[in-house]
């Protein structure tokens, strides 16, 4: 997975709540892996029927044609599982989703992947929403080192990260090779398992 | 269990039963039981058991099955939907060169994951079950903690048959007394919803309890559990009881025999303790739920059918505001109104979510004699082809085709719109799926959920109706 330690970049303003994984990634707008993700990212959004860009939407205009962050409403991420909400987001150069709440399953889907879900309050994200609406280089910096956004004013916001989520974003690490430090474990629990639950097993 | 040891909940039960080592930092490495691979988003998952040079750990707890982008027309193949053609092909792939079991396009087990697991019994009480698909917590009707995952934990579950996870907070909804006539659980759900929003259960796992939980038949209780995820739960569950037992009973991959009886005696235990904690609680009165339909594109935009729809102007969050005058412009509809008489272009019943034999029961017994309104296009499609066969078996694919509905073949069909049946541009559907976000059906799509009963009654009627007025 991509580390994360220190990024800096323009950051959208998208303060509705709920956008959902399928205005993220609509299914009906190819399923094929030819399709680029990034092209694809908020499609009915982005663009007409016929393919043209919609020129209000805010992905469209510069400089937020150029995000590298996106400062949402509450519940981002909602809907399904599909873990190419995240890769669209991060192959279109998104790295951290600011938000005051993230959907369960959208949340560990960032973090396997290494875009940062960073929870800031109500009112601190609508407060910075308004400023990178007008300010003149709504550029702001995501500092995972030291858990804080700085604001295009330079006013600090505080985040906390879960501290295993934290390292492994820091590292790049991947979560399977955790996992699979623990086989002898999981032959054990089977082992063990396998008597107590016979059924669960389907031997055949 | 000792009589010193502190009251559990049923989610406590089974997690504690699923450990297989505590981590210092909180995490917990559990064991999964059960798998459902499928061919939405499950391909990247294989290719990283390659990188990984892994083979898949326990061949006997995973199964595939084709569901989301499979045509479902008469006569369908894997290859008559040619967007899915290439998909279809690497889910088949994977599945061979792995030794995966795969419910294939023309196998007569075939269907949605959420609806074939619990029918052929490879869902079971007290066991955990995954599956990448966000309404995994379907199977939660049986008693089983079933959730959805991402991509690369279905890669860790084929890899280690293991997650590596944080508890969730528990959260016990509990429905007192009972749902009147025309009204059924999926009504219920959409009014806890409308009642208490899309983010009731975020970061929760809901146990769903009460008399009126307790009355519902299996195949509701699933469609309660379903919906959890549209509040913002990925696990729902239902206590198994007698009906579950009797459910499971003599499915194909049920245990028999001796087997079943440990089984029983173990499932036997899996309640929740009197007295046990639970982070948080909510109870629902059934008796004032009336025929609920979604006017909006969050599953919390629901009103019963004589209920005015709401005013954004009554709105003091400016966000929630902007959010429901966004849906009314989208959908076309203005507040002050009540849903009855909405027109309507498509009734589409099928889905996870009510596409199991009691639902289409539910619905023929509203179409049968009557005719699909003109200018309306309605589509039956069954959750699975066991669905199919049983609803054939009891004439009910006459009962619809008659009326002027299509009857299709098991998938996914109309809900996500990935396998081409589309809702066009502009459309209207009603529709007994689980999501009425914004081009869910197709680009431009217009949806509103309601029950089956509630999609036949408009789909009759050529408009957004009262079934009651239908059923007396
Ligand atoms: S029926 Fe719809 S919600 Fe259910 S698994 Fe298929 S696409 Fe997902």
């Amino acid at each position: 997975m991509e580390p994360f330690t220190v990024v800096k970049g323009i950051a959208a303003p998208m303060l509705m709540p709920n956008i959902n994984t399928d205005a993220i990634t609509p299914m009906a707008a190819g399923r094929s892996t030819s399709v680029d993700l990034g092209k694809m990212l908020f499609n009915n959004w982005r663009y007409n029927l016929d393919g043209s860009e919609i020129a209000e939407f805010i992905l469209n205009r510069p400089p937020f044609r150029n995000s590298r962050f996106i400062v949402a409403g509450e519940n981002f991420g909602c809907g399904s599982s599909r873990e190419r909400a995240v890769w669209a987001l991060m192959r279109f150069g998104i790295r951290a989703v600011i938000a005051p709440s993230f959907a369960d399953i959208f949340r560990d889907n960032a973090y396997q992947n290494g875009l940062l879900p960073v929870v800031i309050g109500e009112a601190d994200c609508a407060a910075l929403g308004a400023t990178l609406a007008t300010a003149s280089d709504p550029q702001i910096t995501v500092d995972l080192q030291r858990c804080v956004v700085q604001t295009p004013e330079g006013c600090e916001l505080t985040f906390s990260v879960p501290a295993e989520r934290r390292d492994a974003l820091m590292a790049g690490l991947d979560e399977i090779d955790v996992i699979l430090s623990m086989e002898a474990d999981i032959e054990n629990y089977q082992r063990e398992d396998r008597r107590r639950r016979p059924w669960i097993y389907l031997d055949r | 269990m000792s009589a010193t040891t502190a009251p559990q909940t049923l989610i406590d039960k089974i997690w504690n039963q699923h450990v297989i080592r505590e981590l210092s930092d909180g995490r917990t490495l559990l064991h999964i039981d059960r798998h459902f691979l499928h061919d939405g988003t499950n391909r990247q998952a294989f290719d990283g058991l390659r990188r990984i040079q892994r083979p898949v750990r326990n061949l006997n707890l995973n199964f595939a099955v084709v569901d989301h982008i499979l045509s479902t027309l008469p006569g369908r193949t894997g290859e008559s939907h040619p967007p899915g053609i290439e998909r279809i092909h690497a889910l088949r792939d994977n599945c061979r060169q792995f030794s995966v079991q795969l419910f294939d396009v023309n196998d007569a087990q075939q269907g949605i994951a959420h609806v074939i697991s619990p029918e052929l019994g490879i869902t079971l009480p007290g066991c955990t079950l995954v599956c990448g698909d966000s309404h995994t917590a379907t199977n939660g009707g049986l008693g089983a903690m079933a959730w959805g995952i991402g991509t690369t934990e279905v890669m860790h579950v084929v890899a280690a048959q293991a997650l590596l996870l944080r508890k969730q907070q528990q959260l016990r909804i509990t429905f007192n007394g009972r749902i009147g006539p025309g009204v059924g659980a999926k009504d219920m759900i959409l009014y806890f919803m409308a009642r208490h929003g899309v983010t009731a259960g975020t970061g929760c796992a809901v146990e769903y309890a009460g008399p009126a939980i307790r009355a519902l038949p299996i195949e509701a209780r699933m469609t309660i559990c379903n919906m959890s995820i549209e509040f913002g739960s990925r696990c729902g569950i239902v206590a198994p009881d007698d009906a579950t037992l009797q459910y499971v009973a003599g499915r194909p991959y049920a245990p028999t025999g001796a087997l079943w009886d440990r089984a029983v005696a173990e499932w036997q235990t899996l309640a929740s303790d009197d007295g046990a904690p639970f982070d948080r609680e909510i109870e629902i009165d059934c008796g004032r739920i009336g025929p609920q339909v979604t006017w909006g594109n969050s599953p919390q935009e629901a009103v019963a059918i004589d209920e005015p729809l709401p005013d954004p102007a009554a709105i003091a969050d400016s966000a929630r505001r902007e959010a429901l005058a966004r849906a009314y412009s989208y959908m076309d509809l203005a507040p002050g109104r009540t849903m009855e008489g909405v027109p309507i272009d498509i009734a589409f019943i099928g889905s996870c979510t009510n596409s199991r034999l009691s639902d289409l029961e539910a619905a023929a017994t509203v179409v049968r004699g009557r005719k699909v309104a003109k200018g309306v296009t309605a589509l039956a499609v069954p959750g699975s082809m066991a669905v199919k066969a049983a609803a054939e078996a009891k004439g009910l694919d006459k009962v619809f085709r008659d009326a002027g509905f299509e009857w299709r073949n098991a998938g996914c069909s109309m809900c996500v719109g990935s396998n081409g049946d589309l809702v066009p541009p502009g459309k209207r559907s009603i529709s007994t799926t689980n999501r009425n976000f914004e081009h869910r059906q197709g680009p431009h799509s217009r949806t509103h959920l309601a029950g089956p009963a509630m999609v036949a009654a408009a789909a009759v009627s050529g408009c957004i109706t009262d079934v009651r007025k239908l059923i007396q």
